[in-house]
């Protein structure tokens, strides 16, 4: 079977501390999975090794049927790997869709086109509100960035990812720093999102994570300690006493 | 056309614009004595124009741009010295000089953040000042190049001593390449650049091979650069190793910031104000006027933040704001 994500013994180490160790992964077309951990499990090292960010010590990385372990960030973007960021990177002084517009002229392949005006960019303008209009983020897009509500500000880091067409979209705590009401408003957006599209998320809030994935890889200083549905990852008390203190 | 509201706003060229470049058109009437001088400042201009492509719209610090200024001077000093001496196919042919060494130096550039990239530029102006200055033989060093003879332009115009061929030369290249870069900007790869400007990591996380586009970007403006020193050969028929200095390298990056940097007319009007306050300050105090001109430039500075433009902007909002309350009152 071709998975859409697949990881083999991928590792990082810096200097002898072991950030990552071992991991493989394995995530099926359309997969909703979740990775949890405690603070520093290696949780966004692994994110950021899946795309790119870091160069793995060990291990490799397979997109689909291709591996992409060598290949740069940006490179992997364009074969169907996006991702957003624990702490928003966005650009704050841009209006929503100018940001979104920035992610789909480049996936459509206008972002070297130095002559044509963005304004007449009318097909890359249609794809940005349509990926808006996905996250119900219309309504904000003129607003500029940084005077949208925290929440929305996550939306639109999702945005950006989506803008460039992902089979895979990672999610580094997407809901981090929103408020409960609105975190739920968020991952019924990211439930919403199309089938095809296979989505790996970090998430520390349980509720959420029992919520909405279909499955959980449990990772502790920076190796797998288990994997499965969340049924049996609740139930399991390896997990229970290193992670959830029992509350589950 | 299908334009969104917030997406961008000035694609045609709106009434002030032309007023600017009509008063320059104007020029051999306005200023008819000071036509040499006022070449001077155009080619600044188009100089600082070069620079504001990598530093206010891309985010690279450069203090070593003087140095594709000074091979664009060259390539056309040699190639007229040479008896190629018409002027069109020389500023090609220098452009396309500075453009290469542009590229060839850009990867040593754009692979390091703001301290690496203003170390590195600095050692390649540096190092061509003196590799100028140790081919003296070709470059002429200190003394310049002798003997460049420049062809009559199109064939019609001479370049004659009042600076007038000069000056309308200097206008239509500078306002040529002027209007070319206004598109580049207001297009997707034009906003791109002020993304890897703002935020290089997101842009990599978009697709965007950052470090490819930097260096596309860096090449054009070393090739800006070097039509704006093939003017200053062609329109003065002398060149020398000054062209390659570090004075004009940091004389760029001030022009930017008194003007502003990042906002297309930063260049043009910061090369006016600088080069007219060097002019008329040190004719008016021979001896110090090294002094008020860095009094000047601390005063813009501190007044206009986002330089002269950005004061200018901030000047019209604020009218703007109290010609509205005023409405509104009454």
């Amino acid at each position: 079977m071709t998975h859409a994500l697949r990881t083999s013994d991928l590792g990082k180490h810096f200097g002898g501390v072991r950030a990552v160790t071992g991991v493989s992964l394995a995530l099926p077309r359309g997969a909703r999975h979740a990775i949890i951990g405690p603070n520093g499990a290696g949780k966004t090292t692994l994110i950021n090794l899946l795309t790119g960010m870091l160069a793995p010590s060990e291990g490799e990385v397979y997109l689909g049927e291709d591996r992409i372990t060598r290949l740069r960030p940006d490179q992997r973007v364009k074969r169907g790997l996006a991702r957003t960021f624990q702490i928003n990177n966005l650009f704050p002084d841009l209006t929503v869709i100018q940001c979104v517009l920035l992610a789909v002229c480049e996936q459509r392949g206008a972002g070297v086109d130095a002559w044509r005006p963005v304004a007449r960019c009318e097909a890359e303008i249609a794809a940005a509100r349509e990926v808006l209009r996905l996250l119900r983020l219309e309504r904000a897009e003129n607003t500029i960035v940084r005077e949208l509500a925290y929440g929305d500000q996550r939306l639109v880091e999702i945005a950006l990812a989506l803008a460039c067409k992902p089979s895979v979209l990672l999610l580094d705590e997407p809901a981090a720093g929103v408020p409960k009401s609105e975190s739920q408003a968020l991952f019924r957006a990211i439930a919403d999102l199309p089938g095809e599209v296979t989505v790996l998320f970090v998430e520390h809030d349980m509720d959420i994570v029992f919520r909405f994935a279909q499955r959980i890889t449990v990772l502790v200083s920076g190796s797998i300690l288990t994997e499965g549905p969340p049924e049996q990852i609740a139930r399991d008390p390896t997990v229970k006493q290193v992670y959830l203190g029992g509350r589950a | 056309m299908s334009t969104a509201p917030g997406i961008v706003r000035i694609v045609r060229f709106p009434w002030h614009e032309a007023v600017f470049w009509l008063v320059l058109a104007a020029g051999f009437w306005l200023w008819p004595k000071h036509l040499p001088l006022a070449s001077q400042v155009l080619i600044a201009g188009l100089f600082t124009l070069s620079y504001d492509l990598i530093l206010g719209y891309s985010g690279i610090l450069s203090l070593g741009h003087a140095a594709y200024f000074g091979i664009g001077a060259y390539a056309a000093g040699l190639l007229a010295q040479g008896g190629w001496g018409e002027p069109l196919s020389g500023l090609l042919a220098a452009g396309a000089c500075a453009g290469l060494a542009g590229f060839l130096t850009s990867f040593l550039v754009v692979r390091g953040q703001d301290l690496t990239r203003l170390m590195v530029t600095t050692a390649i102006g540096l190092l061509l000042f003196e590799l100028a200055n140790r081919l003296s033989s070709i470059t002429g060093g200190v003394d310049g190049l002798l003997g460049i003879e420049m062809a009559p332009l199109l064939g019609a115009f001479r370049f004659d001593m009042y600076g007038r061929t000069a000056y309308g030369y200097c206008l239509a290249v500078t306002f040529l390449l002027f209007l070319g870069v206004r598109r580049l900007v207001h297009s997707p790869f034009g906003w791109s650049l002020r993304g890897m400007r703002d935020n290089p990591r997101r842009m990599l996380a978009l697709g965007y091979p950052v470090s490819h586009r930097l260096i596309a970007v860096y090449s054009l403006s070393a090739a800006i650069a070097g039509v704006a020193g093939a003017l200053l050969t062609q329109t003065t028929q002398f060149v020398s190793i000054d062209v390659f200095s570090f004075g004009r390298s940091a004389d760029v990056m001030v022009m930017l910031i008194v003007g502003g940097a990042g906002v297309l007319y930063g260049g043009l009007v910061g090369a006016a104000v600088f080069t007219l306050a060097y002019h008329y300050l040190s004719a008016l105090n021979p001896v110090y006027w090294q002094f008020w001109l860095g009094a000047f430039l601390i005063a813009i500075v501190l007044v206009g933040r986002g330089g002269v433009l950005g004061a200018w902007a901030r000047a019209v909002s604020a009218l703007r704001e109290k010609h509205r309350r005023t409405v509104t009152q009454s």
